[in-house]
């Protein structure tokens, strides 16, 4: 039988999907475990109980000068700005992506446009942002909006030239004006993708943020992590790492979930 | 005066030439069917009757008004493919027939109940009762057609033009969908432009077969010249098809 006809059972599957991660981990300990033979006080590449015990202290012990659980905070802090960078750029991306593949003028105005800004990389402005907006809250949001807006734009409006001509027509033979052709038509169609793209753009939008908290910030998981930097903490670091990225694993499956269930005409694809 | 008016028509997209001289003239409540190779230019005419694209040279009139410059209600269409909205359910495509003409493409509270109703009824007429909440990628390749005109009639339109309706159905099926046609055109008395395939559906369905190709013919290059109606027969003859050649005139045999 080819390889590519030959289907895994249930149990194997399972077993594949946590293949890599035990392999993972074991790799991790391996290495752990021999550096800490050599020197029992090294720092790189701390024990897995040892990073047990510090993500527990993390997640329960307040901070003695503050009172505060700080990755708590820190955790409550980033996903503020997140979800305001990312509603913000999904709005812009969804009101301009509609108007650019609707509206024949909008595109030959901003078809070119947005493609050559998209093209600018956003940390490279990140500078301009800190003069500009100072180094409060707005600059870090605004580093998360430019860096998704451009992206998100441009594959709603392509989302929207790709629907079938054909529905465009029909709903005008049913009398449907340009809005009603965008709200009743265009828009249901491309929640879901629209959907799909922000969950694309989430990576960048998590990297836009470190980036921005790394730089200048007093609170949030990509401040922390730079802080404790300084004293090699690293099991402080992998703790925040693993943190972020059940965060980000997450919020990309609500997402799913919640297009599944909010378009169900949509298909198994999205 | 005829009801629609297609006056010697052409369509040239850059050097390509697609249809030249066609004239035609419809009566209201006529049945026309298209037949023609494919890539001849059917669906092209189909686009100029429903003023999605507009002729190079020449006019389509309906009652002698203006040409239009834009599909409207007027001219209900239903396509082989994506015919209706996959975002709706079954009795929303309904009634979206009725609500997409008013402001923000949604009826008033009072409006959407009496609206729904009628959808519904509609549906038990036309089979689909029973599938009014589903989506319709949960239909049939003949349910959705059947969906699809019985919303492009909702919209009282007084052309339907139907381009390869039954093309992607099976024949038992297209069986079906023909008596539903005849039908639903029984009761409507509306005029009907059918592109078919099928020589045979064109004939049993229509009262009028026309027939588009290219008289002229450059060999050096085939885009030179574009399709014409070449024939136009009279169908009504109840099954005894192929007998008359109307229009004369505007008939142009291959050479
Ligand atoms: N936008 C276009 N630009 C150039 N050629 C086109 C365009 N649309 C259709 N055509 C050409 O017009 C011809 C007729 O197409 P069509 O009307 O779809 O044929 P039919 O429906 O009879 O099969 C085809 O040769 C096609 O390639
Ligand atoms: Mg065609």
């Amino acid at each position: 039988m080819r390889l590519i006809n030959r289907q895994p059972s249930r149990a194997l599957t399972v077993f594949l999907a946590m293949l890599p991660f035990a392999a993972l981990l074991i790799a991790y300990s391996v290495a752990s475990e021999i550096r800490l033979a050599a020197n029992p006080s090294d720092r790189l590449l701390p024990s897995l109980s040892t990073i047990g015990e510090t993500a527990v202290r993390l997640f329960t012990e307040p901070d003695k000068r503050s009172g505060r659980i700080l990755l708590w905070y820190d955790t409550g802090v980033s996903l503020l700005r997140l979800f305001i960078g990312v509603f913000c750029a999904s709005f812009v991306g969804l009101t301009v992506g509609l108007l650019i593949g609707l509206l024949p003028h909008v595109r030959a105005m901003l078809g070119v446009f947005v493609a050559v800004i998209s093209m600018i990389p956003p940390l490279a402005i990140l500078p301009i942002l800190f003069i500009t907006f100072g180094l409060g809250e707005l600059a870090k949001v605004v580093l998360i909006i430019i860096g998704i807006t451009p992206f998100l734009i441009r594959d709603v409006s392509q989302r929207v030239v790709d629907i079938p001509h054909e529905l465009i027509v029909k709903a005008q033979t049913l009398g449907a004006s340009s809005l009603v052709i965008a709200l009743r038509v265009a828009l249901p169609q491309i929640m879901p993708r629209l959907i799909q793209s922000v969950r694309l753009s989430l990576g960048p939008a998590w990297l836009f943020l470190i980036a921005a908290e790394a730089i200048a910030s007093d609170l949030g998981l990509g401040y922390r992590i730079f802080l404790v930097r300084r004293y090699l903490a690293m099991d402080v670091i992998l703790t925040y790492v693993i943190w972020i990225t059940l965060l980000a694993f997450l919020i990309d499956w609500l997402l799913r979930v919640a297009s599944r269930k909010l378009y169900p005409w949509a298909g198994k694809g999205l | 005066m005829s009801f629609v008016s297609v006056d010697n028509i052409f369509l040239r997209y850059g050097t390509f030439s697609i249809l030249e001289r066609v004239s035609l003239s419809v009566e209201e409540g006529e049945f026309i069917s298209i037949v023609g190779a494919s890539g001849c230019g059917k669906s092209t005419f189909l686009r100029l009757l429903l003023a999605e694209e507009q002729p190079t040279r020449g006019e389509i009139r309906i009652e002698g008004r203006e040409p239009a410059v834009e599909p409207g209600r007027e001219r209900g269409i239903v396509f082989q493919r994506y015919s209706v909205f996959p975002h709706m359910s079954v009795r929303d495509n309904i009634v979206a027939a009725e609500s997409f003409d008013k402001p923000l493409g949604r009826l008033k509270r009072g409006e959407r109940v009496a609206a729904r109703e009628r959808a519904q009824a509609t549906l038990d007429r036309i089979g689909l009762g029973h599938m009014g909440h589903a989506y319709p990628t949960a239909l049939s390749g003949g349910m959705q057609q059947r969906l699809a005109i019985a919303q492009a009639l909702t919209a009282r339109p007084r052309i339907l033009l139907l381009d390869e309706p039954f093309g992607a159905l099976d024949p038992g099926t297209r069986l079906q969908m023909h008596d539903f046609l005849t039908e639903l055109r029984e009761e409507t008395k509306m005029t009907v432009f059918m592109v078919t395939h099928d020589l045979q559906e064109g004939f049993k369905l229509g009262d009028r077969v026309i027939v588009f190709d290219k008289p002229r013919w450059d060999p050096t290059d085939p885009s030179a010249y574009g399709a014409t109606i070449t024939y136009d027969f009279d169908a009504r003859n109840n099954g005894i098809p192929f007998q008359d050649i109307l229009e004369a005139d505007h008939a142009h045999p291959p050479a």
